[in-house]
């Protein structure tokens, strides 16, 4: 009985913090959104003093071309791309660090390493390196890198999936990556990826040495390929801890802000313009109060719908546990 | 002035918890903006000798520091019993400090004075919403209104009556050259735009790009297009334009979109990716010719070793000779204070002509007032104040804002949009349809 009196006593200021800090501003947010506070005028109590105008912002939004379709295409093609080339690369990496090389301790270091740094950092690095006039490019170019580069885009057969790839903002074969709206969603998709790949490797990786060498044992003595034993052994043995890789890159890419902001602004145009750029946009350049509170909640809907399934889940599974 | 500065700029973010944490905390106050106000009435205290200031503005890098320190210093040679407290939000060229400002009024507790861009940033945001008392009393006692142009104290009245004390000006859109570039080529800097397709055209030949633009920022963009609409329209018809008092769909928009889109084609090809400032070092490192900038830009030129008139000229930008884009930073008086004696005390002295002497060499603007000696101020800025007494005086959208805040975003898009995607037409219709759906064009 004491240890329950104590457990409420210990816990309730973290309860208590989480309460208000976080749902009570999720819930004045909300709010917020559902009112015309899109001009400065006094608080009435704690407020705004604007008419509820229902979900008029949402119309709003939803009918600016910034909005809808250009930053949920934007949102859609990052995270995928995002979540497939990090997780192909942390995959692979993990693979081939499992593999008991030597110097096991230093590669996996070094690919963890990117992770460590600050999106901000990662941000201003690549756009240094992207940048057409300056750096790398300058150095690549006497390689004949250019050269290879325009090889490939001049390859017929390969037209339709250049053309794909122009459309889907991602094609990193454009010269000057950040400076063209064909490309400049995938230069931030490198960046990201080459700060997130680490981590993936890591997780896998631990979920690589989780799975029991015995497993593997049987399958050799049934004859399997090294192949057949990844394919058909070690990846499904590591579905969980894939599964919490996506929804970390995902919510990790739904409320992308800080690079994007240091590598483009959004820019070219609105070509890598995601919602919390616009969100950021129209709170401090316009004081459109509501319409940023809109922003707000419509990001926090979509993280919704990839994080609670998962929450779930392993609320679930820890209960049957 | 308008030095964005990134990292600054993520400040906003804590803003954004702090308005939360604030609309939190404040809740007791009552709403006041109408409640308050001997200020109505136009009575004004008389100024106070001792107590506290405060003082509340964005100017927290180099120049711009030093020079709010100057005008201090004169303030307490005259008030040596006031105590000023500085409540600086760093960065954003205000974006940060708008912010906090917005929270800090609209929760009842507003700074005893601010420092805030004339126009309509000071007039939409603080004015119209009954937030500011009239200076006229203020105004008249000090005999300004024939010190400060006609024009600039309209940028900072409404019905009639003034609420801010501008401090410095600015000049936006100035067409600053790479004097050995030109001299080389023997060119003389285009005063039309007809003019500037021709010299570019020769620049190009040679192999320097013709104008350099950094729009990584968007504003920059924006900035140009306003010149050009400038030089297409005229003063009076762009001074209407960001008021709804001229219609965006008027064939001479579409005209100066026209023109814009032919200027994209003159520009350095990495310009999504710069800031103004590199820009300008792209002017600087000889491998382009021309920028169009606020003449913030000459303090960059300056900082880096360069000197006006030997390796860097300067003209208005195109087809705007006779005009001059005022960024003016100035500062009111906010109803309910804690100290309005002490910020009558501020005000007065910020007119004077010993404190805007002080503070605009150190600034790299010129001064509000018309009486300042020319012989503090270096060549640039002697050629800047004898335009501002003769010019029309226009305002910035990009920097100021010319309209109201609300249209500045999906303007800003839609010309950024345009650079990469140069469609007349549909940027037309976006603007205007943008104008009347935020407010802008109904007023």
């Amino acid at each position: 009985m004491r240890s329950r009196v104590l457990t409420i006593v210990l816990l309730a200021p973290a309860v208590l913090a989480s309460l208000v800090f976080v749902y009570l501003f999720i819930a004045w947010t909300f709010y917020a959104s559902l009112t015309s506070w899109n001009s400065v005028r006094p608080l009435n109590g704690i407020l705004p003093d604007f008419p509820l105008v229902g979900f008029a912002n949402y119309q709003t939004l939803f009918a600016t071309a910034r909005f809808w379709p250009n930053d949920v295409f934007n949102t859609a093609v990052f995270t995928v791309t995002f979540i497939v080339v990090s997780v192909a690369i942390g995959l692979l990496l993990s693979i081939l660090l499992d593999q008991r090389i030597r110097g096991e301790g230093f590669f996996r270091n070094v690919f963890l390493l990117p992770m460590a740094l600050s999106f901000v950092v990662t941000g201003t690095i690549w756009a240094w390196i992207f940048n057409p006039n300056t750096g790398i490019n300058q150095l690549l170019d006497p390689l004949g890198i250019n050269a290879l580069r325009e090889w490939l885009l001049s390859l017929s057969p390969l037209t339709p999936l250049w053309d794909l790839l122009d459309f889907l903002r991602i094609d990193i074969l454009r010269p000057g990556l950040t400076t063209d709206s064909r490309s400049a969603l995938g230069a931030v998709v490198v960046a990201a990826t080459w700060q997130m790949s680490g981590f993936v490797m890591a997780m896998l990786l631990a979920g690589l040495r989780g799975i029991p060498e015995e497993l593997r044992e049987a399958a050799r003595v049934d004859g399997a390929s090294e192949r057949q034993i990844y394919v058909h052994v070690v990846l499904p043995q590591l579905r969980p801890v894939l599964v919490s890789v996506v929804v970390i890159l995902g919510y990790i890419s739904l409320k992308i802000f800080d690079l994007v902001f240091v590598m483009t602004r959004g820019g070219p145009g609105t070509a890598t313009d995601f919602p919390s750029i616009f969100l950021f946009v129209s709170a401090f350049q316009s004081q459109l109060w509501g319409l940023a509170a809109t922003i707000a909640i419509v990001m926090l809907v979509v993280s919704a719908i990839v994080v609670i399934p998962y929450m779930w889940s392993q609320l679930r599974s820890e209960g049957r546990a | 002035m308008n030095f964005r500065n990134v990292p600054a700029r993520m400040g906003a973010l804590a803003a954004v918890a702090a308005i939360a944490f604030s609309a939190c905390t404040g809740g007791g106050a009552s709403p006041s903006a109408s409640a308050g106000a001997s200020g109505a009435t136009g009575t004004l205290p008389s100024p106070a000798s001792s107590g506290n200031l405060e003082i509340f503005s964005y100017w927290t890098a180099g120049g711009e520091a030093q020079a709010l320190a100057a005008v201090e210093k004169v303030f307490n040679e005259q008030y040596p019993n006031i105590k000023i407290t500085n409540a600086v939000v760093a960065g954003g060229a205000g974006s940060n400090a708008n912010a906090v400002l917005a929270q800090r009024m609209q929760a009842n507790n507003p700074p005893d004075t601010f420092q805030i861009h004339g126009g309509a940033e000071l007039l939409d945001n603080w004015v119209n919403t009954n937030y500011m008392q009239p200076l006229t009393q203020l105004y008249q006692q000090q005999g300004w209104m024939d010190k400060f142009p006609k024009q600039l104290i309209d940028l900072v009245s409404h019905n009639g009556a003034p609420y801010a004390v501008p401090l410095d000006v600015h000049r936006n859109g100035v067409l600053w050259y790479n004097k050995a570039i030109f001299t080389q080529n023997n060119l003389q800097p285009p005063t039309t735009w007809d003019q500037f397709f021709q010299v570019a055209d020769q620049l190009k030949a040679k192999g320097i790009t013709p104008l350099a633009l950094g729009d990584k920022d968007q504003w920059e963009s924006l900035q140009l297009f306003e010149d050009i609409l400038l030089s297409t329209l005229g003063p009076a018809d762009y001074r209407s334009i960001w008021t709804g008092g001229f219609s965006w769909t008027d064939p001479k928009v579409t005209q100066a979109l026209q023109t814009m889109s032919k200027v994209i084609g003159y520009v350095n090809n990495d310009h999504a990716t710069l800031t103004w400032d590199q820009a300008d070092g792209l002017v600087m490192q000889g491998k382009a010719a021309m920028n169009i900038m606020g003449d913030w830009a000459k303090g960059y030129f300056e900082a880096n070793g360069w000197k006006p008139n030997q390796d860097f000229g300067w003209a208005p930008a195109p087809g705007t000779t006779g005009d001059f884009i005022v960024v003016t930073d100035t500062f009111g008086m906010p109803k309910n204070i804690k100290d309005p004696g002490q910020t009558i005390a501020w005000l007065q002295t910020l007119g004077s002509v010993k404190a805007q002497e002080a503070f605009n060499p150190i600034k790299g603007s010129v001064c509000a007032r018309l009486d300042c000696s020319p012989s503090v101020f270096d060549a640039y800025s002697q050629s800047s104040m004898q335009d501002f007494a003769k010019d029309q005086l226009v305002p910035s959208e990009a920097n100021g804002p010319a309209s109201i805040p609300a249209f500045l975003t999906p303007i800003t898009t839609a010309i950024a949009q345009f650079v990469n995607d140069p469609n007349v037409q549909s940027t037309q219709s976006t603007i205007a349809a943008a104008c009347k759906s935020s407010g802008a064009c109904s007023q």
